[in-house]
């Protein structure tokens, strides 16, 4: 098994925190994984992105041009990275503010409406575990106890008290995923 | 913390490895991309007695890249184990100073996590400092042994690495990354903290140190002037020896793929990642392809590429440059294999797709 996901959206999204909570929790579950964010002029024009790649074999390149899944937060993201998802693969976005929803028919395509419900419960902060949840409703790549386990290790222990928290806006973001094309 | 699997980024494993293997001393001045170097120090804090990773190693940010290349050429020259580390427009600045410890036999490490350029260039990966750093970007007859990482692991095992080298043949060592081995995060599996060397034992093992302890009554002295010509021939001499020596015994690559292979990549850091993706598309269609990996930039596997590369049809060289390991590629087969070179630079990463496309341009 090969996962190879871009999370991409705007910086202070949670973009580079969502992938390296995934990547510990793949830690924990013994998997081979990669995390590299963008960094520099990119970052400081508002968008973010960062490659996550889980593993059960040694990971090749770090740096990838296709993708097995794209998390996508914003529209710039998504101009970007709707032609980089490798077909049959899996694209997942939040609707707020995409005006150009993705058009690719050889793709399966969910909904997170993840930034509306953070924004009514008053959990902003908590937009990307909704979005995560989402992701991991379709592929369930770490279990619960190991995600609790990842938050563990990539929040520091002040936080730790947040951690049900944010396991909490996980299983939203499991109930509030939506097709939109699926194959 | 005993020996453990974490995740961090290169960069911050460059500065994990130098509290656990016991160094003396980092001295450094911030640059994107390595930033995370000095940032990781101060906030592991092993100067500090009341910090969990306290070893009493020195970490200092200086006044500039002259200043830190100087403190090392200095704490070197007193038999510690010190490192410096920053980027190329950074690592340009330092060449006088590694000329300078070069040419006095000095041991000590400088990091260069490379970005594009030339001049101030950009801020994003490149490999685009190959020349400078195992041709001599300073001057006089050295070498720099130049140990190029592709994982982040490797960044963490070179740095103790570094140190046995640099110590065993007294010549700075280079590890040579870039941007993205810099950025990316892994596993690392780190080891027990390990006591920095005592004044006994630098005393015993560096005689040549000029360590200011009164106990052997000798006056010691560290340089690189010797103004009669015949003795600073001799000095070369005994350094050119000792730079045989390390081609003979330390010369590392990894050969990956290659032995039912009709085509070869060559390839190192981050470019022989993105390498190792392009062999998985390559087969899946049918091209036997491998990878030589170059470990040590220099001494360069020349006999491994003569012996593995000459039995190729046709051998690319993918480089995140414009041209300039093909130069040692195409020596070490003697021009007798056919030789091309792929690249993107600038700042600019190939994709493991854009590869496969040149190879198949190529045969």
């Amino acid at each position: 098994m090969t996962e190879e996901i871009i999370i991409a959206g705007f910086g202070g999204q949670g973009v580079l925190s969502m992938g390296k909570i995934l990547a510990y929790a793949g830690i924990m579950q013994e998997k081979e994984v990669s995390w590299l964010p963008s960094y520099g002029p990119e970052m400081r024009g508002g968008t973010s992105n960062v490659t996550v790649i889980i593993s059960d074999e040694r990971i090749c390149s770090p740096y990838l041009n296709q993708f097995d899944t794209a998390i996508i937060l914003n529209q710039q993201s998504m101009d970007k990275f709707e032609s980089a998802v490798k077909p049959g693969g899996l694209l997942i976005y939040d609707p707020n503010g995409i005006s150009n929803h993705p058009t690719r028919k050889d793709i399966n395509i969910y909904q997170v409406a993840a930034a509306d419900k953070a924004n009514e419960m008053g959990i902003s902060k908590l937009f990307n575990m909704i979005v995560l949840g989402g992701f991991l409703k379709i592929k369930p790549l770490v279990t619960p106890e190991m995600l609790h386990k990842g938050l563990e290790k990539s929040l520091p222990p002040r936080h730790h008290s947040l951690i049900p928290k944010n396991e909490e806006a996980v299983e939203i973001g499991k109930q509030l995923l939506t097709p939109y094309h699926t194959l | 913390m005993a020996k453990e699997l974490v995740l961090m980024k290169g960069n911050q494993a460059i500065a994990e490895a130098a509290i656990r293997c016991g160094a003396d001393g980092y001295f450094g001045y911030p640059i994107t991309p390595q930033s995370e170097v000095l940032e990781h120090l101060m906030a592991e804090r092993p100067y500090d007695e009341n910090s969990p990773a306290y070893t009493g190693m020195v970490v200092l940010q200086a006044e500039s890249e002259l200043a830190s290349i100087n403190m090392v050429y200095a704490g070197a020259a007193a038999g510690k184990r010190v490192l410096t580390s920053s980027s190329s427009p950074g690592f340009s600045l330092m060449q006088e100073g590694l000329s300078y410890l070069a040419g006095a036999e000095l041991p000590a490490i400088c990091v260069n996590v490379v970005r594009g350029g030339p001049g101030l260039g950009t801020i994003q990966p490149s490999q685009s400092d190959y020349f400078q750093t195992t041709k001599g970007g300073g001057h006089g007859d050295y070498r720099l042994i130049t140990l190029a990482p592709a994982t982040v692991q490797e960044m963490y095992d070179f740095v103790e690495l570094g140190f046995d080298l640099a110590f065993k043949y007294r010549n700075p060592v280079a590890i040579l990354s870039d941007g993205v081995i810099g950025q990316v995060m892994e596993k690392v599996m780190v080891d027990d903290y390990k006591p920095r060397w005592t004044n006994e034992y630098i005393e015993e093992h560096c005689p040549w140190a000029a360590t200011g302890h009164r106990s052997t009554g000798k006056h010691r002295i560290v340089t690189s002037l010797e103004l009669e010509a015949l003795k600073q021939e001799a000095i070369n001499d005994r350094i050119q020896a000792k730079y045989r020596k390390c081609e003979e015994e330390d010369t590392r690559f990894e050969a990956i793929q290659c032995e039912d292979a009709d085509y070869l990549f060559i390839a190192y850091g981050s470019a022989a990642r993105i390498c190792m993706k392009s062999i998985e598309l390559a087969r899946a269609e049918g091209i036997k392809v491998g990878l030589i990996r170059p470990i040590t930039l220099w001494p360069f596997p020349t006999k491994a590429i003569k012996e593995i590369g000459g039995r190729m049809k046709k051998i690319l060289s993918v480089e995140m440059n414009a041209g300039q390991m093909i130069e040692d590629v195409k020596m070490a087969v003697e021009y007798k294999v056919p030789v091309e070179h792929y690249g993107r630079y600038g700042g600019v990463i190939p994709t493991p797709v854009e590869i496969l496309d040149a190879l198949k341009k190529m045969i």
